[in-house]
């Protein structure tokens, strides 16, 4: 939208700076024409303060009804494109109605501001923080300017994280018995298990674990559910005989996972899951499928 | 067909996967050369993609896998730079896990682990458990089996040995060997898992393919013996037990056998001898098809062999007690394993006899013992047909034979002939042969009738036949067994004549049984050492003669006649002739006359009746009068009697020129310059009177029937007779008589109508040079050819 609006020469250049934005963690996004550019992160209860800076195309004036500032946290459905549902909406008077005939800075502030969920762009749904400058004009439109940022929200480890054990199997065909050693992992963690076969009859080429992403927006009827594998691990490659005990070990870093979230505002949820995936000689899959929590912690813990 | 193409796919499959490899690796050389670890990985993981065919066979896959070698350390190297540049080698060990396939993943962690052990920022025992862990994921035999011989390869100089610079705190070694362990047990796992999966029909080709992989998982063995912190006490402890373990559990025939064998050939003698007990005990557990017996053999010879290096070591083998330990292990694998074929039973007897004959050559016991178990094991049985089990038995009895050099002690053994016995007719005799080369080879000396006996019972395959097959042809090998058995009969020897007469008694006993066949072979040295002992009792005098010594040559020739006459069935008459001479000469020896008499009338009658051809009647002649010139114990009459008889013989023979030598040689018998009581120049003269007549009849029939007058050979020859005996001074022999032949000699040579003769001319020369000799020698001779004229 800043690029339409770019196109038809703005009568003014409006530009956002943080006032901690040099420190900040920069955080690379995809924003909406395709371009890769790093915007600051944030965290929930943090301040966002900054200036506002208003620079007119030289030599004309800009009139207008009145300079405002919002933070709008926003849900966004792709099949409902263009129809946000704002779950955060905070407003900054900047300037009362007048003119600005010259490079005009505001300052801003919103303290402690709320930000429950994390932003996250999916596949039917993304969850996006900005902060949006309108300058109200009566006639020829308002002039508005959109300033993106990330936010990131750090859990600490939970205290109960049980492993995860179980016993599968097709009857007179396959047993196994596998174990993953928590049920929730943070985005950097490793996932150390192993899979024992207590009888095999099938001739199974290889197994491996994947990690599926499943994304479900909407309620009710409307419910659209998306699974995506973002890992393919191959853990075994050949047949296993009675007996034998395949480790696994799987670096979660190189994959691009967010957190779990759960019912966001009712809107969506992103759920894990690994998907242990036997394959047989004549291609057959046995899987079976379990979920786990992902969570972030913080950098330094 | 079907398998070329396969071949020809293989190729194929090969030269694809090579390509991919190298194009891969160009990538990733470009990336090593731009210090870009990222690509770097990315690369080298597409490139180990390659070792992810199933399309191979062993050979094959070897030679990508050796390729993918190459770059690997190329890789490594480059990995340690980076740990040199400051890239935190953990990391490097998490990075390169991040690899989706397992296979190039785990050959990168391998090499990534290489370096993170060298850095020593982990201990190495954590860094190979973890790797030797993780390789767990491949399951794939021949992909598994390349993969942990990577690991072993790249971690061989990396183990905390004692003395290594990995070692850590106390008992890391122990680490090192749990390591190797667990890499050899899984890869024995895997190699054994190859035989179970895919087609039925292919079994036999994968068992090919099997022995071509065999060292990969026998090279884990080779490394448990080269660490350094393996010692005694932890071979027993550990190593053995767990590796037998596996061996022994695997139940593959291919992997028990293989891995006996390897633990026998890698580890040093004296752990084998300390922990004999435990190895043995293995043996037994191996799947009835195993052969064991080839194991349980290459254990025994390479424990001979140890003991073999000196005799301070000797005392380790007494200490174990290995023989009562070998036995004991023997017995058990036969037992467990019932259909062993009987050649295997004998071949591991055979190795625990050349075992205890190096170890404890002074225990004849016990090498009686285990002929015995072997007579246990043969006995009831039909005779052995199986030509390898036959071959065995015949090395298990000639080895005491070599390492003793002395048939006496194999006399000893009770158990031995009983063990001869279960052979067949061939390979008994092939023995017997081995035994008598023996004896010859070592000179041995056997002295007494009872040993005889013992041996002759021992090779009867070669004194007789052994049942009715009888073929008469002679061929080669007949002749030179029986060679050897007359040989053998001279060996005999007893200074006590009475033992020694026993002992002829026992031979002859023996061979008398031999058959027509081998009669003509044996019974000669029989009867020369009978003449030879005869001769031994003349020497010795008659002081303790007596008719009383139960040896007296009258009972030896006695027994000898009894000998020769059982030649008679068979047509050798000309032997038998040859032998009563022999025996006449020696009973002139003793002033035997009668006996001599004897001899001489049994020879006479068997050229009478028996001797028909006329070229064996004149050598016969010959022997005959050549015998008879040499006798002078006969009383006038009995001598007149013989020479008559010989001279009458010689002018019978049918070719007149044949005659005619004989009935000169004849002239020899009444002429002896020791004897004046024979001295008839008479009769001389005679004889060479007929012998000249003989010699004018030739040369008229040769003029009768060619029209030219034969040679002057005859002629000569009874010159050289006249110049003889006129040297001898036979009176009757006159100057004239010379004259006359010597004209006529030269009236038939220069006649014209006789063609020359070079043979003729030459003798006549050389007479002729004889003459002059004598002349110009002076003194009495001299004189007397002074009147000689030419």
């Amino acid at each position: 939208m800043n690029f339409i609006v770019g196109a038809f020469k703005p009568a003014c250049h409006i530009s956002v700076a943080f006032s901690d934005g040099k420190n900040r963690k920069q955080i690379p996004i995809k924003k909406d024409n395709g371009q890769a550019t790093t915007v600051p992160l944030f965290h929930s209860q943090d301040n966002i303060t900054g200036t506002i800076i208003v620079e007119p195309v030289s030599g004309k004036k800009v009139e207008h009804n009145g300079i405002k500032v919002e933070l709008l946290g926003q849900i966004e459905m792709y099949f409902n494109k263009g129809n946000f549902y704002d779950f955060t909406s905070l407003v900054r008077e900047l300037d009362v109605p007048g003119e600005i005939y010259e490079r005009k800075t505001f300052q801003f502030e919103f303290s402690t501001v709320e930000m429950p969920y994390e932003t996250y762009n999916g596949v039917n749904v993304r969850l996006r923080y900005v902060l949006k400058v309108t300058i109200s004009r009566g006639y020829g439109g308002s002039i508005t300017h959109f300033q993106d940022f990330v936010v990131w929200n750090y859990t600490p480890p939970p205290s109960i994280n049980n492993s995860i054990k179980m016993e599968v199997g097709i009857e007179d065909c396959l047993h196994i018995e596998f174990e993953y050693n928590k049920s929730k992992y943070h985005l950097k963690d490793v996932i150390i298990g192993k899979i024992y076969f207590l009888l095999v009859r099938i001739k199974i080429k290889n197994m491996d674990l994947e990690i599926r992403r499943r994304e479900s927006t909407g309620s009710g009827s409307n419910t659209h559910v998306e699974t995506e594998t973002l890992a393919k691990f191959e853990l075994m490659d050949g047949a296993p005989v009675r007996g034998e005990s395949i480790p696994i070990r799987l670096f979660l870093s190189p994959y691009e996972l967010t957190p779990t979230c759960r019912n966001i505002n009712n809107k969506f949820s992103v759920k894990y899951y690994l998907n242990l995936v036997l394959v047989d000689e004549e291609d057959r899959r046995y899987f079976k499928q379990q979920e786990i929590t992902i969570y972030r912690i913080g950098e330094t813990s | 067909m079907i398998s070329d193409g396969v071949v020809e796919d293989e190729e194929k499959w090969l030269s694809a996967g090579i390509a991919g490899l190298q194009q891969n690796a160009f990538y990733m050389h470009r990336a090593l050369d731009s210090n870009n670890l990222k690509d770097a990985l990315k690369y080298s993981a597409q490139m180990l993609s390659e070792l992810r065919t199933s399309r191979l066979s062993p050979h094959k896959y070897y030679e990508l896998y050796m390729r993918a070698f190459d770059e690997l350390r190329k890789l490594e190297i480059f990995f340690k730079e980076e740990a040199t540049r400051g890239c935190s080698i953990v990391e490097l060990y998490e990075l390169v896990q991040h690899a989706g396939n397992i296979l190039p993943r785990l050959y990168l962690l391998c090499t990534a682990g290489s370096v993170y052990i060298k850095s020593k920022e982990a201990p190495a025992k954590d860094v190979l458990k973890d790797l030797v862990e993780m390789c767990r994921g491949i399951q794939h035999p021949l992909r598994g089996l390349f993969l942990r011989s990577y690991l072993s390869q790249v971690s061989r100089d990396k183990l905390p040995d004692i003395g290594s610079e990995y070692e850590g705190d106390a008992d890391t070694v122990i680490d090192a060997v749990e390591f190797v362990l667990q890499n050899f047990t899984e890869m024995n796992k895997l190699w054994v898992r190859m035989q179970h999966q895919g087609p039925a029909r292919e079994k036999d080709k994968r068992g090919k393919e099997r022995g071509e992989l065999r060292d990969l998982v026998g090279k884990n063995l080779h490394v448990l013996s080269q660490i350094e912190g393996v010692d005694l006490e932890m071979y027993k402890e550990i190593v053995l037990p767990r590796v037998l373990e596996q061996t022994v559990n695997c139940k593959d025939e291919l992997a028990q056998y293989y891995l006996m064998d390897c633990i026998i050939q890698v580890f040093p003698d004296e752990y084998h001898l300390q922990t004999l007990e435990t190895l043995l005990n293995a043996c037994p557990q191996l799947q009835a098809s195993v052969d064991v017996k080839t194991v349980l053999s290459r254990l025994m010879e390479r424990l001979s062999n140890y003991a073999a290096s000196g005799p301070e070591v000797l005392h380790e083998f007494f200490q174990v007690e290995a023989f009562a330990k070998l036995n004991s292990a023997i017995s058990k694998v036969i037992e467990a394993q019932e259909n062993m074929p009987i050649a295997g039973v004998v071949t591991l007897y055979a190795s625990l006899l050349t075992f205890t004959l190096q170890v404890h050559p002074d225990r004849l016991d016990y090498v009686d013992q285990i002929l015995g178990a072997c007579v246990m094991k043969l006995s009831g049985r039909e005779k052995l047909d199986d030509s390898k089990a036959t071959k065995q038995i015949v090395a298990l009895l000639s080895a005491p034979l070599e390492k003793y050099k002395d048939i006496d002690t194999a006399l000893k053994l009770s158990n031995y002939p009983r063990i001869m016995e279960c052979l067949n007719d061939g390979s008994h005799k092939e023995m017997a042969n081995v035994i008598v080369q023996n004896i010859m080879k070592n000179k041995t000396c056997i002295s007494t009738a009872e040993k005889v006996d013992a041996l002759f019972e021992l090779i009867k395959g070669l004194i007789r036949d052994l049942d009715g097959d009888s073929h008469d042809e002679l061929d080669e090998d007949f002749i030179e067994e029986q060679n050897s058995v007359a040989r053998l009969i001279q060996m005999l020897h007893s200074d006590d004549p009475d033992e020694m007469l026993k002992v002829i008694q026992t031979v002859r006993k023996h061979i008398l049984t031999g058959g027509r066949k081998r009669l003509p072979y044996t019974v000669p040295p029989l009867i020369f050492s009978s003449l030879q002992l005869v001769r031994r009792l003349e020497r010795q005098d008659e002081s303790v003669s007596g008719d009383e010594a139960p040896t007296t040559p009258k009972k030896i020739f006695q027994l000898v006649t009894q000998t020769i006459e059982a030649l008679a069935s068979i047509p050798v008459p000309e032997l038998a002739l040859g032998l009563y001479l022999q025996c006449a000469e020696a009973a002139n020896d003793c002033d035997l006359e009668p006996v001599a008499y004897e001899f001489f009338t049994q020879a006479y009658i068997l050229y009478e009746e028996e001797i028909t051809d006329s070229k064996t009647q004149v050598t016969s002649i010959h022997l005959i009068i050549g015998t008879l010139q040499r006798m002078h114990i006969f009383g006038v009459e009995n001598r007149d009697a013989l020479t008559h008889k010989a001279t009458g013989y010689s002018a019978k023979l049918l070719k007149k020129p044949d005659q005619c030598r004989a009935v000169y040689a004849c002239s020899h018998l009444f002429w002896l310059d020791d004897h004046d009581s024979i001295r008839d120049g008479e009769r001389v003269l005679l004889c060479l009177k007929r012998a000249l007549r003989i010699a004018n009849a030739v040369q008229q029939m040769t003029n009768a029937t060619r029209g030219s007058s034969g040679s002057a050979l005859l002629f000569i020859e009874i010159l050289n007779k006249y110049l003889y005996f006129y040297e001898k001074g036979v009176s009757q022999i006159t100057v004239e008589s010379i004259h006359d032949l010597s004209k006529l000699i030269k009236n038939e040579m220069h006649g014209g109508s006789s063609p020359s003769d070079p043979a003729a001319d030459a003798f006549l020369a050389s007479t002729l040079r004889y003459i002059q000799f004598q002349k110009d020698k002076g003194g009495a001779v001299g004189d007397k050819y002074m009147l000689i004229t030419n």
